[in-house]
C-alpha cells in the first residue's frame, strides 16, 4: 500500500488507455507517456500495459505502508527514497515507512511528467477494459479522478520479491528525434490538409511552435504562424484519435492528447503519429516544437521501431530477472 | 465530385495518423446514409485489423488492433462493402427531454441570433419542433448526435473552444444539434440546459441511448 502525501494535483492511474469504447463516446484516456508506462512496468516484469501513477506536477510524495518494489520512469524528478537520491529509469525497493518525493524535472532531457509503477500494477477496478482514469466521465483509475492527499493505493502483487536495482537508457536518449535541439514530431497529413494555404502548410513543416499554458492532458495548444484555410471548413462530427492536429477557425492548431474527446469536427490538418505521441506528452508547457512530414509507411516503420525497443528491454530484464539473486545492486 | 465505378458519388477515405481510418459518405446528411453506414459499422466489426468501429455523422472511423501493411486492400474491401450493404433500419425509443432555453443556461443563443437573423423564440420553435434521431455516440461518454436540425439555425462553431460547458448544455455546432452528457470543452454554441443522466460505466451497454434512438425536446422555459 501506498499512500499519497502531497497535494497530488492531476496525478492521475492511467494504463496504456481505453481503447474499445469510443462508440459509446468514450475517450481512450491512458498514460500520455505511454513508452515510460511500459517500460516501467517491464522493469517490474509486470505486463507492459498494467496501471501506473501518472505524476504532472511536483512535488509529489508517497509513504510506501510495506516493504515493495517499484520503478520510476518519465520525467528526471531528482527523485530521494527518505535521504538517498534514486536514478531514473530504475527499478527500486523501498522498506515499510520509507517516503518517496519527486522534486521538479530536471536534467538536459526536461521532461514533464514521470511515472510510479508498482509490482503487478496499481489495483484499482477495471471498467470498460481499462484501469485509466475517464475524467471527464469521472469513472475508471482511483475513484473517477485526480489522486489527492490522503489517497491510499494497492499494488495489485505487494509481495513480489524481484531483482531490483537496474535501469535503462531513456527512450529520449536511446530513440532521439529533434530539429535543431528541439523535440520534433512526425505527422501523417490530414484529410482537409490539402485544404489550406499554399504558405500555411509550408509554416507548419518550417516553423517552431510553442504549446501554449492552455494545454493539458485533452490537448496541446499550440501558437505559432496562423494556418489559414483556402475556403471555410465546416465539417461533419466524425471519430478522432489522439495525435490529431485539429485548426479551429483561430487558425492556432490544437493536437489531442490522450484525454481527448473521441470525435471532433474541426479541419484535420494531420495526425501526430502513434509512434511518437510520448514525445509530445513529456514536452513541457512553453517549450517549442518542430513537425516533420511521414508518409504511411516510415508512420509504420516507426511504430515497429518503438515497438522494438519495448521487445528489447523486456528481454533485458528477463536477463536481470533470471540471474541468481540475493544481489540487489 | 468523384464517381465511383457504379456512377454513384463516390465516399473519401482519410488517415487518422496509423491509429485509424476515416470513411466519409458521399452527398447530403440523410438518415438513410446514416442507415447504411450502420450497417457498414457492422459489418466492419468483424474485420480481423479492425479493433472498434465507430459511427459518425454519415461517416465512420475504423481503429486497428494494429496499422495494416496492405493499406489499399482494407479501403477496397470498405468501398466494396459500402456499395453492398443494406441499409440497417433501427426501431429504436423516443425519449423527450425538457429544456430552458436561453439565460444563464444558454449562454450562446445571442450568438445564434447573430448568426441566423432570427429572434430567440423562433430560435426555440424551430429546434424544439423536430423528432431527432440519434445518429451516433461521441465527444463524450453518452453524448448523441442527432440527425433532422433544421438548418435555418446552423450556426457555425465557435472560433476559439470554450473551456468547459456544464452537463446537460444543448448546443448548436454547424448544421447539427446536440445535448451536452457531462462537464467539458466544446466548440459549440450553448443554447439551452436539461437534465438527463445519459452513461453509467456500470451497465451494459454502458450509453442510456443508442443510434437509431429518438430525442425529442420539450420547452420548459425561455430566458432572454
Amino acid at each position: 500500500m501506498i499512500e499519497i502525501l502531497s497535494n497530488a494535483a492531476l496525478a492521475t492511474v492511467q494504463d496504456l488507455g481505453r481503447l474499445g469504447s469510443l462508440r459509446f463516446g468514450v475517450g481512450t484516456a491512458g498514460a500520455m507517456d505511454d513508452l515510460a508506462l511500459a517500460a516501467g512496468n517491464l522493469l517490474l516484469g509486470n505486463e507492459a500495459g498494467a496501471a501506473g501513477i501518472e505524476i504532472p506536477v511536483f512535488p509529489f510524495k508517497v509513504r510506501f505502508a510495506e516493504d515493495c518494489v517499484f520503478a520510476l520512469t518519465g520525467a528526471d524528478c531528482g527523485a530521494r527514497l527518505d535521504m538517498a537520491p534514486l536514478l531514473p529509469w530504475w527499478s527500486h525497493r523501498a522498506r515499510a515507512g520509507q517516503v518517496l518525493t519527486l522534486g521538479l524535472p530536471q536534467g538536459a532531457q526536461r521532461a514533464s511528467r514521470a511515472v510510479l509503477c508498482l509490482p503487478g500494477g496499481v489495483d484499482v477496478p477495471q471498467v470498460l477494459g481499462s484501469r485509466s482514469t475517464q475524467m471527464r466521465g469521472a469513472f475508471g483509475g482511483h475513484e473517477g479522478r485526480a489522486l489527492r492527499k490522503g489517497d491510499v493505493l494497492r499494488a495489485a502483487d505487494p509481495g513480489r520479491a524481484c531483482r531490483t536495482g537496474f535501469g535503462l537508457v531513456p527512450p529520449a536518449i536511446a530513440l532521439p528525434l529533434d530539429i535543431d535541439g528541439l523535440v520534433a514530431l512526425r505527422v501523417l497529413p490530414g484529410a482537409e490538409y490539402l485544404g489550406f494555404e499554399t504558405a500555411s502548410r509550408a509554416a507548419f513543416w518550417d516553423g517552431e511552435w510553442r504549446i501554449t499554458a492552455q494545454s493539458d492532458r485533452y490537448g496541446y495548444r499550440l501558437s505559432g504562424a496562423a494556418l489559414r484555410p483556402v475556403a471555410a471548413m465546416e465539417l461533419r462530427s466524425h471519430g478522432i484519435v489522439p495525435g490529431v492536429i485539429q485548426v479551429p477557425h483561430s487558425g492556432q492548431p490544437i493536437i489531442q492528447m490522450r484525454d481527448a474527446q473521441p470525435s471532433g469536427g474541426y479541419p484535420k490538418f494531420g495526425t501526430v503519429i502513434e509512434a511518437d505521441l510520448w514525445r509530445l506528452g513529456q514536452a513541457p508547457i512553453g517549450s517549442r516544437i518542430r513537425f516533420i512530414e511521414v508518409d504511411w509507411d516510415q508512420a509504420v516503420a516507426a511504430l515497429e521501431q518503438k515497438q522494438a525497443w519495448l521487445a528489447k528491454v523486456a528481454r533485458m530484464v528477463a536477463l536481470q530477472h533470471s540471474a541468481p539473486t540475493g544481489v540487489s545492486a | 465530385m468523384k464517381l465511383s465505378t457504379t456512377g454513384r458519388a463516390a465516399p473519401t477515405l482519410s488517415l487518422l495518423g496509423t491509429t485509424a481510418l476515416l470513411f466519409e459518405a458521399p452527398g447530403a446528411m440523410a438518415l438513410e446514409s446514416q442507415q447504411r453506414i450502420w450497417a457498414l459499422a457492422k459489418e466492419a466489426t468483424g474485420w480481423p485489423e479492425v479493433r472498434e468501429a465507430v459511427p459518425g455523422m454519415n461517416n465512420l472511423m475504423l481503429t486497428f488492433v494494429r496499422p495494416p501493411r496492405r493499406l489499399a486492400e482494407l479501403k477496397e474491401r470498405l468501398a466494396a462493402a459500402w456499395e453492398t450493404v443494406t441499409p440497417l433500419a433501427r426501431e429504436g425509443r423516443v425519449v423527450e427531454l425538457p429544456v430552458r432555453y436561453g439565460g444563464a443556461g444558454g449562454p450562446h443563443m445571442a450568438d445564434v441570433v447573430a448568426h441566423t437573423g432570427l429572434s430567440v423564440e423562433e430560435i426555440v420553435e424551430l429546434h424544439s419542433a423536430p423528432l431527432y434521431p440519434v445518429y451516433a455516440l461521441g465527444s463524450h461518454p453518452g453524448y448523441c448526435y442527432l440527425g433532422g436540425m433544421d438548418p435555418r439555425i446552423a450556426t457555425p462553431r465557435r472560433q476559439v473552444p470554450v473551456l468547459s460547458i456544464p452537463g446537460g448544455a444543448v448546443s448548436i455546432g454547424g448544421a447539427q444539434t446536440g445535448v451536452s452528457a457531462s462537464a467539458g470543452p466544446s466548440g459549440w454554441n450553448t443554447i439551452g440546459s436539461t437534465t438527463m443522466r445519459f452513461f453509467d460505466p456500470a451497465r451494459d451497454p454502458p450509453a442510456t441511448l443508442r443510434p437509431g434512438d429518438s430525442i425529442r425536446f420539450l420547452v420548459e422555459g425561455i430566458e432572454a
